[in-house]
C-alpha cells in the first residue's frame, strides 16, 4: 500500500458562512502550514534533515521527530491536527490515524480505515457551549458568592483577631485576679490548718484516754471469766482451760506454757493479772458463746487455709473491736477559720476556671487563624461546618478542616475515613484538592484516608463520595471558594479558523 | 507438613529386590500389544503388565491389578485419542528374561522376570530402568478386614494371613487431616513405581512449583506434590503443591532428552535423587560406565493404575513433539489474547471501567483486555451483573468495542446455593452436583458462601455448562467478553487443604480419582461454550489457575496467587519454563504481583519481564493500593509504556510463535538448553531464556540492579542487543550494564523477527499495519525467519486455510520471501514498510524484484559504526513473493 496522501482540500466555515479553501498536507494545522510548501524540499522540524517534498505524507517516517507525516500513522511519535470546525481543534497521536476508531469529530482521522465516522462537532459544540454557558453562569454567580464570602472572612478574621486582642487584655487582668485570690487563700488556710490540727490532736488524746479504760474493763471481766472458782485468784489450771493462748500453737497449753505467761507463778491476783493480760489479750476468747466461737474459729481456719492457698498475698484486714466514735464537731472558733479558708479557696478556684476557659478560647481562635483558608481567606466559612451526603449504603460526613467519616444507613458504628492533612492541589493551586489522613486503619492495609475534589458551585455540598482504590476514599464537593472570576470574553470562539 | 498423606506410606519402602516376580508364561503377544502378568511374592496377588510401542519414539506401560475387586480409575479425556501403535517383536527370551525390540534405532526393551524389571537400552546404552530399585508398589483393593473376616473361606485364608500385616496399620481404612476426616471407604489404592536414568543430572517439569527450573534432590526434603491446591501466600523454593498439575517430567543430558508422563490424577509425589551408583550388568552386550551420572524418579499416587509414556526423544523436540502427540498442542488464542491485559480485583463499576479505558488513551499506553474480577457479579452469582455497579454491561462492552478492545469477566466453577439462582436451581435439578459419601449434593464455602460444585466430568454436565456461556443465555455478555476460570482446584474454604473432600463422588468415581483433572474440566467446558456462542467461528480465550496435563488445548494459565516481591518476580521464569516444557505454552505471571504493594521499580520490571512473557496481565489484590501503569509519576509511567510498547511492537513474532506451537508442540518460551542442548552450561540457567529461538531475554529481578550477567549460547554464533544494536559473540557471559529503561533482550544472529512498529492502542487497531524485518545475520551473513498472517481470531486458518506463511531468508546478499503453505489463501492488507538489516555491510544498489518480474532500485541508509543496513520502503504486500539483491 503506497498511496499517497498528499494534499488535502480543507474546507471551513467561517463565521460569516462562507467556505474557503485553504490547501495544505493533511494532518498539519494552520500555525504550520508555512513549513510545508509543495515546491520546495521539506525539512524536518527539527532540522534534522531535508527530503523531497513527495515524501511528505508517503507512509514513511523520514524525520525523527515525525513531522514529514502530520497525516498518516508512519511516525511512532508524530501527531495529527483535527481542525473540528464547529467544535475545537485538536491534535491526536499520530498512531490513531485510521485506526477504526473515531477520535476527530470531523472524521478526518478515519480517511482510510472504512471506520463509519460521523461529523458529530457542530452537536459537540452545541453541547459544549451548553456547558461552558451554564458554567460560565455558575462561576459568575459563585464567583459573586466568594467575593461575599472574602468579605465575610475577612471581617471575621478582624473581628477575631480583635476578640483575641481583647481577650488577652482580658486575661492579663485575670491572672492577676487569680494570683490575688490565690494570696488570700493561702492566708486564710494558715489558721485554719493550724485550727483543725489543735482539734485533732485533743480529740486523739480523749480517744486514748477511752481505750485505756475500755481495757481495764475488759481485763476485770477476763480475771471474772477465767477466776472459775471465784477464789480471787486465776489459776494455772484455771489459765489451761483456754487452749487458744497456747504460745506455741501446738494446740494445747501446757501446765508450763501456763506459767510461763503466768510470769512463773501458781496463780495470779488481780493486780498481778495486769502483767498477765497484755500476754493473753490478742488470743483471748470469752467464755461467753464459747461453742459457736470454736466452731467459727474451725471454720476460719479453714477458710483461712483455704485463702492462704488460693491467694497467699490477701491478708485480713485488722479489725478494730472498738467502735471509732465520731470526732467531735469543731467549734465555733475553728469553724469560722474553716469557712473563711473554704469561700478563699472557691473564688481563688472559680477565678482559675475563667482564665483556663479563657486561655481554650485564645486558643482556638489562634487554631482557627493558623489555618490556610485560601489566598483571600475564601475557605474560612467552611470551618466548623459539616456537609452530609447520603448513599444506598452509608452517611458520609464532611467537617472541612476537621474530619471525614462514614457511617452505615442502617445502624453501626462511624468510621473515621481521616482527618484534615492538607491542601494538596496541583503545583498552580493547591486549594483544589484538600486530603484527610491517618483515618482508621483497614485490614492487611493503610489507614484511610480521603482526597476531598473542590469544584465551583453555588452551594456549598458533597456530590459524591467513591473508594477508587481501597480504604482510599474519594469525594467531591462543590463550593463557591473556588469559582474563579469569569473571564469577560465570548464563549464561543470556536467557529472561528484560526489564525 | 506431608504426614498427612497417606500415599507417603509408600516413601517408607526402601530401595531393595523388588518382591515381584514376571510370569513368563503368562506371555501374550498381539501385534502391538504385549501383556504378561506380575506376581507380588509377599501377598501372591496379580498384576496385569501390558507394554506397548506407540508411534514417535514411544513406548507405553501400564499396570493394573489383573483382577481388583472393581475397577480401578483410568484417566479419561486427557489422550488426544487412542495413541497410534507400532509393531512389537520378542527377538530374545531365556528362562528369566524377554528382549522385545521396539523398532527403529536398534532399540529393545530388557524385560527381567525376577526380580521384575524393565530396562530400555538403545545399542549398548540403557537409557532408563524401571523398577531397578525395586519401588514397584500396588496396593491392591481389598475388603474391610473388621467386616468380613467371618466369611473368609479356608481357601483365601492364606493369603489373608499375609494381607493381615498391611491392614493393620492405621490410616488406611480412615485418615483424619485437621479436623477432616476422609472416609477411604476402598481401603489403601496407592500405586508407586522407580525409573532410573543413567548419565542424566537434569530433570526438569512437574508443574506446578515455584521452584527452580532444574529439579531438586529430594533426599532429605519432601517429594515434589503434584495436588491441585489454592494456596494462600505460596513460598518460594518449596516442592509444595500449587494450583495445577502436569505429571509430566523431562530429562535431559548432552546424550538424550527423554520425558515420563505419568498419567495418574490423583494425588502424586515425585521423589528426585542423584546418584553416581553403577547400573547393575544387565545382560552381557549392555554396557555400563560405573562412573556415570544417574538420576533417579519414583512417583506415587493415591489410586488409579500405573500408566506411563515414556517419551524418547532423543532430542528435546522430538520429546514435545512425542508429548503433543498424545496430548495436543497449545490452543491458538486469538491475537489479542497476547497483548496486554489490565486486571484488578477489582474495577469497581462501569464508570471505573471507563476511566481506566480513558487513562490509556490519555496517557497513550496500549491494552487490548480489562479484566472483571468476582464483585463484577451479582453475590458471587457467576454469570449475572451487580445490578448497581454493573446496570448496562453491554453498553460497558460496546464502550470497549468501539475502542477494539475487550474484557474478561470470571466465572468460577463454585456455584451459589440460593433457590433464586437460575444456574443452581438448574444444575440442582439436573443432578449436576458433585456428591458427598453419603450422596447428597457436596456442599462447601467459598466466595459466595454456600456453594456447590458442578461435576465437571460429567460430560453431559459440561455441555450444559458450555450451552450457558450462549449469547441467550449469559445475560449481558458480547461477542467481545471473554472469560476466566479461578478457583478451580476446585477451591472449598472450609474443604482439607482448602479443597475438596477426596471421598466426595462424581459420578461412581471418588474425588480422591480425579482430583488433578477438575480443572481441567472447568477449562475445557467453558473454552467450549466460548467457542459454541460464535457457532464455531472465532476462537475463545479462557484463563485457568487449576490445569493438569491436556490444559494446553483450553488456554492460558497464570502461576496464582504470587507477591509484590523480587522473589516472586524472579521465579515467574522458571515456573512459566517448567510448564512450556511440559506443553503450557500460554503462561504468565500477575505483574507487579497479586498480594503486597509493590515500589514503582519493582513494577517497571515487572512490566519489563512480563511484556516478554507469554501472557502479560498485571493484577492486584483487592486490599492493595490502584497501580494502574500512570499512577506512579511520568518518568515510570512512560517506562511502562515503553515495555508494553515493545510487547505490541513484537506481537507478530508471538503470534507466529504460537502458531509454530498449535501446529508443532514446541514450547514459546523456552529454557536455552533447549537450543542449546549440547552446551552443559546452559543446563542450569533460569534467569534468562529464549522466546522461540531467536530471542533471548534476561529481565531484570533483582532491587537496584546496575548490570545484569548474560550468558550468550552458541560457539561460533552472533546476538545483536535489540536495543542497541551491538553485536556480541556468542558462547560467553556478559556484563550488561542496565538502566531502568530496559531490559537486555538478544536477537541471534541468522535470524529474522517481524515487528509492527506502529504500536497503537489496541492489537485490534494494528491489524491492517506493515511490518519491519529485523535481519539480524549470523556469522556466515545470512539468516531465516518466519511470518504468519491471518484474521487473528477465527478458526479460518485452521478450517479454510485462510492464512499467510512464509518463510523469509537472506543468504548471499539476497533476502526474498517464499511462501511455506502454497495451498493456503488469505489476502491481507499488510505490507513491508521496512527493513533493517545488522551486521551487513554498505552496498552499493539494492534492487527489489516483484512477482511480477518488475524492479524498482530501493534506497537506503547504512550506520556504518553499527553496521546496520536499513532499506526504505520496500512497499510490497506481506503476502507477495519477492527478493531484494544487494550489489
Amino acid at each position: 500500500m503506497t498511496c499517497l496522501h498528499l494534499l488535502l482540500t480543507l474546507v471551513f466555515a467561517v463565521s460569516l458562512g462562507t467556505p474557503v479553501e485553504i490547501q495544505r498536507p493533511r494532518g498539519v494545522p494552520l500555525t504550520k502550514k508555512q513549513f510545508y510548501e509543495e515546491s520546495k524540499p521539506f525539512t524536518c522540524l527539527d532540522g534534522s534533515r531535508t527530503i523531497p517534498f513527495d515524501r511528505v505524507n508517503d507512509d514513511y517516517c523520514d524525520c525523527k521527530d515525525g513531522s514529514d507525516e502530520p497525516g498518516t500513522a508512519a511516525c511512532p511519535n508524530g501527531s495529527f491536527h483535527c481542525t473540528n470546525a464547529g467544535y475545537r481543534p485538536m491534535f491526536i497521536p499520530s498512531s490513531r490515524i485510521n485506526d477504526g476508531i473515531c477520535d476527530c469529530c470531523d472524521t478526518t482521522d478515519e480517511y482510510n480505515s472504512g471506520a463509519k465516522c460521523e461529523n458529530t462537532c457542530k452537536e459537540l459544540g452545541r453541547k459544549e457551549r451548553e456547558v461552558l454557558q451554564k458554567m460560565a453562569e455558575i462561576t459568575k454567580e459563585g464567583f459573586l458568592l466568594k467575593q461575599q464570602l472574602i468579605e465575610e472572612a475577612k471581617k471575621g478574621q478582624q473581628e477575631k483577631q480583635s476578640k483575641v486582642t481583647d481577650m488577652q487584655e482580658n486575661k492579663k487582668q485575670l491572672d492577676e485576679k487569680v494570683e490575688a485570690l490565690r494570696t488570700v487563700k493561702e492566708t486564710a488556710e494558715q489558721p485554719e490548718k493550724e485550727a483543725k490540727e489543735r482539734h485533732l490532736k485533743a480529740w486523739e488524746e480523749q480517744k486514748a484516754a477511752i481505750r485505756l479504760e475500755k481495757d481495764k474493763a475488759k481485763m476485770a471481766e477476763t480475771f471474772l471469766e477465767l477466776d472459775d472458782n471465784a477464789d480471787g485468784f486465776v489459776s494455772v489450771s484455771e489459765l489451761q482451760s483456754h487452749a487458744e493462748l497456747d504460745p506455741d500453737a501446738d494446740g494445747t497449753l501446757t501446765e508450763i506454757e501456763a506459767q510461763g505467761l503466768m510470769g512463773g507463778a501458781e496463780q495470779v491476783d488481780t493486780s498481778t493479772f495486769e502483767s498477765v493480760w497484755p500476754k493473753i489479750k490478742d488470743k483471748y476468747h470469752s467464755e461467753v458463746s464459747r461453742e459457736e466461737a470454736d466452731i467459727s474459729c474451725l471454720v476460719r481456719c479453714l477458710l483461712c487455709l483455704c485463702v492462704v492457698q488460693a491467694q497467699p498475698t490477701i491478708k485480713t484486714p485488722e479489725k478494730t473491736h472498738e467502735d471509732e466514735e465520731a470526732m467531735p464537731p469543731y467549734d465555733a472558733d475553728t469553724q469560722a477559720l474553716i469557712d473563711a479558708a473554704q469561700k478563699a479557696r472557691d473564688d481563688f478556684e472559680e477565678a482559675e476556671k475563667a482564665l483556663r476557659e479563657m486561655d481554650d478560647q485564645i486558643r482556638n481562635i489562634e487554631k482557627e487563624l493558623s489555618f490556610d483558608f485560601g489566598p483571600d481567606a475564601e475557605f474560612t466559612y467552611l470551618y466548623s461546618q459539616c456537609y452530609e451526603l447520603t448513599t444506598s449504603e452509608y452517611i458520609y460526613r464532611l467537617c472541612p478542616f476537621n474530619r471525614v467519616s462514614q457511617k452505615p444507613k442502617y445502624g453501626g458504628s462511624e468510621t473515621n475515613l481521616g482527618t484534615w492533612g492538607s491542601w494538596s492541589g496541583p503545583e498552580n493551586n493547591k486549594y483544589l484538592l484538600m486530603k484527610y489522613e491517618q483515618g482508621t486503619g483497614c485490614w492487611q492495609g493503610p489507614n484511610r484516608s480521603t482526597t476531598v475534589k473542590l469544584t465551583c458551585g453555588k452551594e456549598t455540598v458533597v456530590t459524591s463520595t467513591s473508594e477508587p482504590s481501597r480504604c482510599e476514599y474519594l469525594m467531591e464537593f462543590t463550593t463557591p471558594a473556588v469559582c474563579q472570576e469569569p473571564a469577560n470574553i465570548d464563549p464561543s470562539p470556536h467557529d472561528h479558523v484560526e489564525l | 507438613k506431608c504426614d498427612m498423606s497417606e500415599v507417603l506410606r509408600q516413601r517408607e519402602l526402601k530401595p531393595g529386590q523388588s518382591p515381584y516376580r514376571a510370569l513368563l508364561d503368562t506371555l501374550e503377544l498381539s501385534n502391538s500389544r504385549l501383556s504378561l502378568q506380575l506376581i507380588n511374592d509377599n501377598n501372591k496377588v496379580r498384576l496385569l503388565l501390558e507394554l506397548y510401542r506407540l508411534q514417535g519414539n514411544m513406548t507405553r506401560v501400564k499396570i493394573n491389578e489383573l483382577k481388583p475387586l472393581k475397577p480401578r480409575y483410568e484417566v479419561p479425556d486427557v489422550l488426544l485419542s487412542d495413541p497410534i501403535t507400532e509393531a512389537l517383536s520378542v527377538v530374545a527370551q531365556d528362562e528369566n528374561s524377554l528382549v522385545v525390540s521396539l523398532g527403529g534405532k536398534d532399540q529393545r526393551l530388557i524385560l527381567s522376570a525376577q526380580p521384575f524389571r524393565l530396562d530400555i537400552v538403545e545399542g549398548s546404552q540403557v537409557v532408563m530402568s524401571l523398577n531397578s530399585r525395586g519401588l514397584l508398589a500396588f496396593e491392591h483393593l481389598r475388603t474391610r478386614k473388621d467386616t468380613i473376616s467371618h466369611k473368609i473361606s479356608s481357601t483365601v485364608g492364606s493369603m489373608w494371613d499375609s494381607l493381615k500385616k498391611d491392614d493393620d496399620k492405621p490410616g488406611m481404612w480412615e485418615e483424619t487431616f485437621k479436623s477432616h476426616t476422609d472416609s477411604k471407604p476402598n481401603g489403601p489404592t496407592s500405586i508407586s513405581l522407580d525409573f532410573s536414568l543413567p548419565g542424566v543430572e537434569h530433570v526438569y517439569g512437574i508443574p506446578e512449583h515455584a521452584d527452580t527450573l532444574k529439579l531438586k534432590n529430594t533426599d532429605g526434603s519432601d517429594p515434589y506434590r503434584l495436588y491441585n491446591l489454592d494456596v494462600f501466600q505460596y513460598e518460594l523454593h518449596n516442592p509444595m503443591a500449587l494450583y495445577g498439575a502436569v505429571p509430566v517430567l523431562i530429562s535431559h543430558s548432552t546424550d538424550r532428552t527423554m520425558g515420563i508422563f505419568w498419567l495418574n490424577a490423583a494425588e502424586t509425589w515425585v521423589d528426585i535423587s542423584s546418584n553416581t551408583t553403577m547400573f547393575g550388568k544387565i545382560l552381557d552386550f549392555v554396557q555400563v560406565s560405573s562412573e556415570a551420572p544417574q538420576t533417579d524418579v519414583r512417583w506415587m499416587s493415591e489410586s488409579g493404575i500405573i500408566d506411563v509414556f515414556i517419551m524418547l526423544g532423543p532430542k528435546p523436540a522430538d520429546v514435545f513433539t512425542q508429548y503433543a502427540s498424545l496430548t495436543g498442542t497449545q490452543s491458538f488464542p486469538p491475537l489479542s489474547a497476547l497483548a496486554y491485559h489490565q486486571c484488578r480485583w477489582n474495577y469497581n463499576d462501569q464508570e471505573d471501567v471507563k476511566t481506566v479505558d480513558q487513562g490509556f488513551d490519555e496517557h497513550d499506553i496500549p491494552y487490548d483486555f480489562i479484566w472483571l474480577d468476582i464483585e463484577h457479579a451479582d453475590g458471587k452469582r457467576y454469570f449475572t451483573w451487580d445490578p448497581s455497579k454493573f446496570p448496562q454491561p453491554k453498553e460497558m462492552l460496546q464502550g470497549l468495542m468501539d475502542k477494539r478492545r475487550k474484557l474478561v469477566a470470571i466465572v468460577d466453577p463454585h456455584i451459589k446455593v440460593d433457590s433464586g439462582y437460575k444456574i443452581h436451581n438448574e444444575i440442582r435439578s439436573k443432578n449436576f452436583y458433585v456428591k458427598n459419601k453419603d450422596g447428597g449434593d457436596y456442599e462447601g464455602w467459598c466466595w459466595p458462601g454456600n456453594a456447590g460444585y458442578p461435576d465437571f466430568t460429567n460430560p453431559e454436565m459440561r455441555t450444559w455448562w458450555a450451552s450457558q456461556f450462549a449469547y441467550d443465555q449469559y445475560e449481558g455478555s458480547m461477542e467481545n467478553q471473554y472469560i476466566w476460570n479461578d478457583m478451580n482446584e476446585p477451591s472449598v474454604f472450609n474443604g482439607p487443604e482448602v479443597t475438596m473432600h477426596k471421598d466426595a463422588l462424581h459420578g461412581v468415581w471418588e474425588h480422591r480419582d480425579v482430583h488433578n483433572l477438575y480443572g481441567l474440566y472447568v477449562q475445557k467446558a467453558t473454552a467450549d461454550g466460548l467457542i459454541q456462542r460464535s457457532e464455531g467461528v472465532q476462537r475463545p480465550f479462557v484463563l485457568t489457575r487449576a490445569f493438569f496435563a491436556g490444559s494446553q488445548r483450553y488456554g492460558a494459565v497464570w502461576t496464582g496467587d504470587n507477591a509484590a516481591e523480587w522473589g516472586h518476580l524472579k521465579i515467574s521464569i522458571p515456573m512459566c519454563l517448567s510448564l512450556g516444557l511440559v506443553g503450557i505454552s500460554f503462561c504468565g505471571a500477575d505483574v507487579g504481583g497479586f498480594f503486597k504493594h509493590p515500589s514503582a521499580e519493582l513494577l517497571v520490571r515487572w512490566y519489563q519481564a512480563g511484556a516478554y512473557q507469554p501472557f502479560f496481565r498485571a493484577h492486584a489484590h483487592i486490599d492493595t493500593p490502584r497501580r494502574e501503569p500512570w499512577l506512579f509519576g511520568p518518568e515510570n509511567t512512560a517506562l511502562i509504556r515503553e515495555a508494553i510498547r515493545q510487547r505490541y511492537a513484537l506481537l507478530p513474532y508471538w503470534y507466529q510463535l504460537f502458531y509454530n506451537a498449535h501446529r508443532t508442540g514446541q514450547p514459546v518460551m523456552r529454557p536455552l538448553w533447549v537450543e542449546y542442548p549440547d552446551d552443559f552450561a546452559t543446563f542450569s540457567i533460569e534467569d534468562e531464556y529464549l522466546i522461540g529461538k531467536d530471542l533471548l531475554v534476561h529481565p531484570v529481578t533483582d532491587e537496584g540492579a546496575t548490570g545484569v550477567t548474560a550468558y550468550l549460547p552458541g560457539k561460533g554464533e552472533v546476538w545483536y542487543d535489540v536495543h542497541t544494536f551491538q553485536k556480541h559473540d556468542g558462547d560467553q557471559s556478559l556484563y550488561i550494564p542496565v538502566t531502568m529503561s530496559s531490559i537486555p533482550v538478544f536477537q541471534r544472529g541468522g535470524s529474522i523477527i517481524c515487528r509492527k512498529d506502529r504500536v497503537r492502542r489496541s492489537s485490534s487497531c494494528m491489524e491492517n499495519d506493515p511490518y519491519t524485518l529485523y535481519v539480524a545475520l549470523g556469522s556466515q551473513g545470512s539468516a531465516e525467519g518466519e511470518l504468519y498472517i491471518d484474521d487473528f481470531h477465527t478458526f479460518s486458518f485452521e478450517e479454510a486455510k485462510q492464512f499467510v506463511h512464509r518463510r523469509l531468508s537472506f543468504s548471499a546478499n539476497t533476502l526474498s520471501s517464499r511462501n511455506l503453505a502454497p495451498d493456503s489463501q488469505f489476502s491481507t492488507a499488510s505490507w513491508i514498510e521496512k527493513i533493517v538489516i545488522f551486521g551487513g555491510s554498505q552496498p552499493s544498489s539494492a534492487t527489489l524484484k516483484s512477482a511480477d518480474g518488475t524492479e524498482s532500485a530501493l534506497e537506503f541508509e547504512f550506520d556504518s559504526t553499527l553496521a546496520v543496513l536499513t532499506l526504505r520502503k520496500p512497499g510490497v504486500n506481506a503476502a507477495a513473493d519477492w527478493t531484494i539483491v544487494l550489489r
